[in-house]
């Protein structure tokens, strides 16, 4: 009877303790990093419109092109999107970047619109509007950046506005291999 | 100066407050009355040094005194004076300072105020609250600091974070804070019993007032957020089950359990260590809160800025404090003195009920608040829980609670007659079924759960009124006796009475307006018109407005009847971000609510929400906090009346 007194009483410390350690296990861990399924693997099958008749779109062929690639999933509807635009259009400055556009659930005219308003960092754009490459590739929300090797490999994804940070970190060194700092 | 005034300040509150949390502890076991003493006024001169370094930090606010890091980063000189005001306590290093701040107050009332406890328990208390004071003082100082300078003084502060300028959010955190650290009263009183090695029905009616002003202000607290929530965030929602929402609910949750176990302790000698337990929890979960805020741990709307050195700190100070009495707790728990029996039905059964229920209930949210966690360490797979899961779970639970709180109260003491109960309330039952029937005929496949929602709120509002009918003895006496016998009643059962109907009231808003309201999502031209519970929208017009620090699109909807409807979504330069600025006409039997996207090629994308009774949700809960503060004005609270005659053996009571 005391016995099972004590255990009662000695429970709420060891479910502390337990509480304890997994939170400290999970405290460096940026809980804003989501993984990919699709990491290391094959870029989904592409294969999208341009914005307009006459425009480039988006192809597997864009993507295999024996050197690294991005490619920026954004809308005309997303605020993030045009809070990354300065950083994108930063980013092709460099040579050896190279960015395609994946326009996600958005209407041809209106990213049109959007890319006349803030500028096109884009090498070209394909226009996804209902939806159906997002879901090969598994886009969680716009915009998200993916770094697609030269064999047509994900080699990265992030989800959300790119940072400075992001960039020069993940980005650029997965872009220019040998020239990582 | 003055911030470095501030910061000498701090320095010296913490010196005293590891004064105050280790001489008294020795002293209480030796038994030294000088050193007992020493607790009480080193509370007060805490309290004292830190309520000086919240001025320092306010007179550098107030003066925008960018040289100061904190101000930089979170003030701007054009801020209305009201906003750089409540910027004090808007970010990470000034909340920690207001907490400080009330923590003291909190320690310092109990100094002032605490001259019936027994010293050696007061001396006791006070160390405890002492040495949360220091762990606080010392996260300030050494991870934190409010009073860092920067060298050269930038001209401008950074911090015009338009969100943050609002009176709902400028005044809820302080109503949170109130809460979590009045809570740490109830924590203090149960670690002093334990080392005292002794519960007594008085140690339950000290920690009564204290816990009852804290609930109060968390009850404020959370009602005010979710009210913030709703008219902010533009999502027309009211509650989110955000990490950080959770984490407010469930140290109320466990204040809720432990004033009602309380209750028990006091009137029956009785679940003493379950409450003691109850205590040391409901302080632990506050700290949680904290701790997930602040630590970067989840993610969430309300974070603020992540930094894991921050996070280690409030971790390790949260395995000390709750590891600490939870040790305290398994080592003299089981020797308190078991207390009296009672019947499986009777008025302790259903307290024990009500505990069991909110003891789940708070189980059930830390788990689905902590689930992604565990999740990610086992596995690494990022999952989110929310609105399906804690739907599924809570409601079923929260629908007994209220069944068995419309119950409850009409139950004895001791031994308790459950047919006899069920037999007074038949009416309120079959008036319940009879409008569950009703609503079923005229809602036909209408949303089942609100119409069981709002039969289980009338049952229970109807309970609780047999309940104060059955006190005045309106069946027996006849109106004019039962009214002077309602007038003589405690404060404390009208409290009781106004808590559990504002409880009510809550449940139908929340019933109303998320089964019966309406949603219209659409695109909409000058001229265009969308009908909506019986309203008239028609949109004139778009245009574009200017305002200090943003750009607006605004709409205007004229609505027959009510004045014109003027949503905006706004576009702020620094730092850039857009809001939603819903229109809202409260009608007396609903909200409208409208939010406007962006204008592109003369359309505009409309969101237009018909929610019923939606008031209702934040009238209950500010009912629920005002039974709080009835209950704390009773007068056997405040002048501790049968504190005295606990003391005193009963023969030589004198009145």
């Amino acid at each position: 009877m005391t016995r099972t007194r004590f255990l009662f009483a000695a429970l709420p410390l060891v479910i502390g303790l337990a509480l304890t350690v997994l939170f400290y296990l999970q405290l460096g861990r940026d809980p804003a990093i989501l993984p990919s399924a699709l990491l290391g693997k094959p870029a989904p099958h592409l294969a999208l419109p341009g914005l307009a008749a006459g425009q480039p779109g988006l192809s597997d062929a864009d993507l295999r092109q024996g050197r690294p690639v991005l490619v920026n999933v954004f809308a005309s509807w997303c605020g993030a999107c045009i809070v990354e635009h300065p950083l994108l259009s930063e980013l092709v400055k460099d040579p050896a970047v190279i960015l395609y556009g994946l326009a996600w659930r958005d209407r041809p005219e209106a990213t049109a619109a959007f890319l006349a308003e803030h500028g096109n960092p884009y090498r070209a754009v394909g226009s996804d509007p209902d939806n159906r490459a997002g879901i090969d590739w598994g886009v969680y929300g716009a915009p998200e950046t993916y770094v697609i090797g030269g064999d047509g490999t994900i080699l990265f994804k992030w989800v959300g506005a790119l940072t400075p940070a992001v960039i020069a970190d993940e980005i650029l060194p997965r872009l220019k291999p040998g020239a990582a700092s | 100066m003055i911030a470095e005034l501030g910061q000498f300040l701090l320095v010296l509150a913490f010196g005293v407050a590891v004064l105050q949390g280790t001489v008294p502890l020795v002293a209480a076991m030796r038994r030294h009355a000088g050193g007992m003493a020493l607790a009480g006024s080193a509370a007060v001169l805490q309290f004292l040094l830190v309520a000086g370094a919240f001025a320092c930090l306010v007179h550098a606010y107030v003066t925008s005194d960018f040289s100061v890091a904190n101000v930089y980063h979170n003030s701007h000189s054009l801020k209305p004076m009201l906003y750089k005001i409540t910027g004090v306590w808007g970010n990470h290093e000034g909340s920690l300072v207001l907490w400080a701040l009330m923590l003291t107050l909190f320690g310092a009332a109990v100094a002032l105020f605490g001259g019936a406890l027994p010293a050696s328990f007061r001396a006791r208390a006070l160390a405890v609250q002492g040495l949360i004071g220091s762990g606080f003082l010392a996260f300030m100082l050494f991870t934190s600091n409010p009073f860092a300078r920067l060298d050269p003084a930038p001209l401008e502060g950074q911090g015009l974070n338009p969100l943050l300028q609002d009176p709902g959010l400028a005044f809820h955190p302080p109503f949170l804070y109130l809460g979590y650290v009045g809570v740490s009263i109830a924590f203090s009183f149960a670690v002093a019993a334990l080392l005292e090695g002794r519960v007594e029905p008085s140690w339950a009616r000290w920690v009564r007032p204290w816990t009852l002003a804290a609930w109060s202000s968390l009850t404020v607290g959370i009602t005010g957020g979710s009210w913030w929530a709703y008219y902010e965030l533009g999502w027309g929602g009211f509650w989110f089950w955000d990490p950080v929402e959770n984490a407010s609910l469930m140290p109320w949750l466990a204040t809720t359990a432990l004033l009602h176990s309380a209750i028990v302790v006091e009137k029956r000698d009785t679940l003493k260590s379950w409450t003691i337990l109850l205590a040391i929890l409901a302080f632990s979960l506050s700290l949680l809160g904290t701790f997930l805020v602040r630590s970067g741990v989840l993610t969430s709307v309300h974070a603020f800025a992540n930094d894991p050195a921050r996070g280690l700190f409030v971790l390790c100070f949260l395995a000390a404090v709750s590891g600490g009495a939870l040790t305290l707790f398994a080592w003299r728990a089981p020797r308190l003195a078991p207390g009296g029996l009672f019947a499986p039905v009777s008025r302790e059964a259903g307290l024990v009920l009500n505990n069991l229920l909110l003891a789940t209930l708070t189980a059930t949210v830390l788990l689905g608040t902590l689930y992604p966690l565990g999740l990610d360490a086992v596995t690494g797979d990022k999952i989110s829980v929310g609105p399906p899961f804690f739907n599924a779970t809570v409601l079923p639970l929260a629908g007994i609670l209220v069944l068995a709180l419309g119950i409850g109260p009409l139950l004895p003491w001791k031994r308790g007659d459950l047919a006899g109960v069920l037999a007074r309330l038949k009416f309120v039952a079959v008036a319940a079924a009879l409008a569950l029937l009703v609503g079923l005929w005229l809602a036909g496949t209408g949303p089942l759960l609100s119409l069981i929602a709002f039969a289980a709120a009338l049952f229970m509002a109807g309970g609780v009124l047999s309940e104060l009918a059955q006190r005045a003895r309106l069946g027996s006496l006849g109106p004019a006796a039962a009214w002077a016998r309602l007038r003589a009643l405690p404060r404390g059962a009208w409290g009781m009475t106004f808590a559990h109907l504002g409880l009510a009231v809550t449940i139908v808003g929340i019933a109303a307006a998320t089964g019966f309201g309406e949603e219209r999502l659409l695109q909409m031209k000058p001229g265009d018109r969308v009908s909506l519970a019986g309203y008239q929208l028609t949109l004139e017009g778009t245009s574009r407005v200017a305002g200090p620090n943003y750009v607006a699109d605004r709409a205007r909807f004229l609505v027959p009847g009510l004045p014109a409807m003027e949503p905006e979504l706004r576009r702020y330069d620094a730092p850039p971000m857009e809001t939603n600025e819903a229109a809202i006409a409260n009608r007396p039997l609903g909200d409208l609510y409208v939010v406007v996207g962006a204008a592109a090629g003369g359309t505009v994308a409309v969101r237009a929400y018909w929610k019923p009774l939606a008031l209702w949700i934040w009238g209950g809960g500010l009912m629920m906090a005002l039974g709080g503060l009835i209950s704390l004005s009773d007068r056997r609270l405040r002048i501790g009346a049968p504190l005295r005659r606990a003391a005193l053996p009963p023969a030589t009571v004198q009145s």
